[in-house]
C-alpha cells in the first residue's frame, strides 16, 4: 500500500474527531431559459428543473459520501438572481411573493435544505423588476422556511447604491417583525462585490456568468485547523503558518476529489471550492477558538485583527496549492451566532460591533449572523451596512452584513434560532448614527482605486 | 461514463478501499473484519497495524472489484462489527487518502 498507516489515521481523525466535513454541496441552476410573460408556465418551468436537479443532487451526495467516508452536511441549490427572472412579469409584489413560494416548495419537494437566489443586483441601479423583488422581501421571507436572499448593494466597479442601502435598513425592520424573533433576516445577506460562485447561504445565487448548472463545494475545517495549532504550542508564527497551510491543503484536497467526483456523477461543469473556514455551533468547531489557540486570549481582543490575518492568509496559500478552482468566497467566516467562540466573546465583553467590523477589514466575508436590539433604527442599520460594505469597495473584497433587529430585545439579551444558526447575545449598538447622511441617498462614486485599466 | 443514476456499484473507478480500525486492541479484530469481508468477496491485499495517540490503528487494503455488495451494505455490516467490538471502523475509497497526501 502506497499509504502509510499514519496518513491513514490523520485522515480519518480528520471525520471522527475534529468535525471535518464537506459543508455544502451548492448546485447552481441557470434558469433564464425558464423565463416567460406567463407567471404560471414560468412557475412550472422552474419547479420542475429544482425538483428533478435537487433530487439528483441528493442522491449523488449521498453515493459519493458512502464511497469516501467524508459527511457532505448540506446539498443545496442557487438560482438566477430572481430580479432578473422577474423582469418580463407582472411588477407586482404577489409576483415575487408567488416565486418564492414556488422556489421554498421545489426545494422542500427535493429535500433541500436551503436554496439561495432570491436577490438582485442593484450596485448601480434599481431596475423595476429589482424594486418590485426588493419591496417584496419582507412579505417572501416570512412566507417561506428554505429560501434565502441576498442583494449586491456596492461594488468596487460602482461604488455603493446608497438609495438602495437606505431603503434597506427599513425593509430588514419590516422583516424582523414578520418572523418570530426576526429569524427571516437570518435569510438575507447584503453585499459588496458578491461572487457568482459562492456555495455558502445566505449569499448563494448562480451569476449571470455561469454555465446552465455549476456544482460548487464548500469544505469545513475549523475543527481540523485547531487540532493542529493546538499540537504546536510553542512554535513561532512562521512555523504555525506554515503548519496551517499544511493542513489546509489536505482538506481541500478533498473538496477538490468531492466536488469532481459530483460533478462527473451529475454530467455537469464543476465550478469551485471555497475555502472559507466555516464554523458551527458544535463544540470545537469555532473559528474563534482558533484564534484563542493561536495565543490571543479572548477573541476581539487586541491580537485577534493580526492572528485572523495570519490564519486565513495561510489558509489561502494552502488551498490555491491544493486546488486551481479556488473561488467563492473563500475568507474567514465568523457569524456570532454560529460559533461558541464568539458568542462567548461577545458575552463577555471582548467583543463589540466596532471589533467586528475591524476583523472583516482584514481577512473576513463580514459581519455576519449578529443580533441587535429590534429598536434599533433602519437609519442605524442602513449605516452600519453602508460602512461595512464601504470596506469591501475600498479594498477590493467582498464584504457583506447580515443582521437580526430581534424584536423586543434589548442589548446583553440571549436569542435562541436553533440549529445551524445557534444562539446570539443581542450586541450594544449606538442609537444613533447618521440619519441626514443616509436621507441623502444617491451614490457613493467608485474609489479611484477601480480605475485600473 | 455511462450508468443510470441509481445503480450504486462500489468501484467508480478505483477498485481499492482502505479499512481503517482504531480503538483498543483485542482478540480477534482481524480474523472478525476477514470473515466479513470474506463473505462480500472482497481481496485484503495488505494488512499493517501500530499504536498512535495511544490507539490501537489498524489498516487494510482492500479490492474491491469482484464483491457483488454496495458500499452501503459494506459499511453497514462493519457498523455492527465496530459496534459489537466497541472500536472504530471506516471504510474508504483510497482516492480520499491520495488525494490528500500525494501531489
Amino acid at each position: 500500500m502506497t499509504i502509510s498507516v499514519e496518513e491513514v489515521f490523520e485522515t480519518v481523525n480528520m471525520t471522527l474527531r475534529h468535525n471535518f466535513d464537506i459543508r455544502t454541496v451548492t448546485l447552481g441552476i441557470n434558469l433564464k431559459d425558464c423565463m416567460d410573460r406567463n407567471l404560471g408556465a414560468f412557475c412550472r418551468r422552474i419547479r420542475k428543473r429544482i425538483v428533478e436537479k435537487g433530487q439528483q443532487l441528493n442522491r449523488m451526495a449521498d453515493q459519493v459520501e458512502d464511497q469516501y467516508g467524508i459527511p457532505i452536511t448540506n446539498r443545496r441549490i442557487a438560482v438566477t438572481p430572481v430580479s432578473l427572472l422577474m423582469e418580463p412579469l407582472p411588477q407586482r409584489e404577489s409576483t415575487a411573493v408567488r416565486i418564492a413560494r414556488e422556489l421554498d416548495a421545489a426545494a422542500g419537494k427535493a429535500k433541500i435544505d436551503f436554496i439561495g437566489g432570491f436577490g438582485a443586483m442593484v450596485q448601480k441601479g434599481i431596475t423595476r423588476s429589482d424594486r418590485t423583488l426588493m419591496e417584496a422581501i419582507p412579505a417572501a421571507l416570512s412566507a417561506t422556511n428554505r429560501l434565502c436572499g441576498f442583494l449586491n448593494l456596492a461594488s468596487t466597479a460602482a461604488g455603493l447604491n446608497m438609495t438602495a442601502i437606505a431603503e434597506f435598513g427599513g425593509l430588514l425592520k419590516l422583516l424582523a417583525r414578520r418572523t418570530k424573533n426576526g429569524i427571516g433576516c437570518a435569510k438575507i445577506a447584503v453585499f459588496a462585490n458578491v461572487p457568482e460562485d459562492n456555495p455558502f447561504m445566505a449569499g448563494a445565487h448562480h451569476g449571470i456568468g455561469e454555465p446552465d448548472f455549476s456544482l460548487n463545494v464548500g469544505i469545513s475545517g475549523p475543527g481540523v485547523v485547531r487540532s493542529v495549532i493546538d499540537q504546536n504550542p510553542e512554535c513561532d508564527l512562521t512555523e504555525l503558518s506554515e503548519i496551517i497551510k499544511r493542513t489546509v491543503f489536505k482538506i481541500t484536497r478533498a473538496g477538490e476529489l468531492i466536488g469532481r467526483e459530483m460533478a462527473r456523477l451529475m454530467r455537469v461543469d464543476f465550478g469551485i471550492v471555497d475555502i472559507s473556514l466555516a464554523a458551527t455551533p458544535n463544540a470545537g468547531d469555532s473559528v474563534a477558538d482558533i484564534v484563542e489557540s493561536m495565543g490571543v486570549s479572548r477573541m476581539g481582543r487586541p491580537g485577534s485583527t493580526a492572528a485572523l490575518a495570519l490564519l486565513i492568509d495561510a489558509v489561502k496559500k494552502g488551498g490555491s496549492m491544493a486546488s486551481g478552482n479556488v473561488g467563492g468566497l473563500s475568507g474567514t467566516f465568523i457569524p456570532v451566532s454560529e460559533d461558541a467562540g464568539m458568542i462567548r466573546a461577545v458575552r463577555s465583553g471582548s467583543l463589540n460591533v466596532e471589533k467586528l467590523e475591524a476583523l472583516t477589514s482584514v481577512c473576513s466575508v463580514g459581519m455576519d449572523m449578529f443580533a441587535v436590539p429590534g429598536d434599533t433604527p433602519a437609519d442605524v442599520l442602513s449605516a452600519i451596512i453602508a460602512d461595512e460594505l464601504a470596506i469591501g469597495v475600498a479594498n477590493h473584497k467582498t464584504t457583506s452584513v447580515r443582521v437580526i433587529p430581534v424584536p423586543g430585545k434589548k442589548a446583553g439579551q440571549i436569542v435562541h434560532f436553533g440549529g445551524l444558526l445557534g444562539s446570539a447575545p443581542i450586541m450594544k449598538m449606538a442609537r444613533h448614527a447618521a440619519p441626514k447622511f443616509i436621507a441623502r441617498k444617491g451614490r457613493i462614486p467608485s474609489p479611484i482605486q477601480a480605475l485600473r485599466n | 461514463m455511462a450508468r443510470s443514476d441509481k445503480g450504486k456499484p462500489a468501484t467508480p473507478d478505483s477498485p481499492l478501499c482502505i479499512l481503517t480500525v482504531i480503538g483498543k486492541d483485542c482478540v480477534g479484530i482481524i480474523a472478525k473484519v476477514s470473515s466479513v469481508m470474506a463473505k462480500a468477496n472482497i481481496n485484503i491485499i495488505d494488512v499493517s497495524q501500530k499504536i498512535m495517540d495511544q490507539y490501537f490503528v489498524m489498516t487494510m487494503g482492500c479490492d474491491i472489484s469482484k464483491t457483488t455488495a454496495s458500499m452501503k451494505e459494506i459499511q453497514a455490516k462493519l457498523d455492527r462489527l465496530a459496534t459489537a467490538l466497541g472500536l472504530q471502523i471506516t471504510f474508504q475509497n483510497e482516492r480520499i487518502f491520495k488525494m490528500m497526501h500525494r501531489i
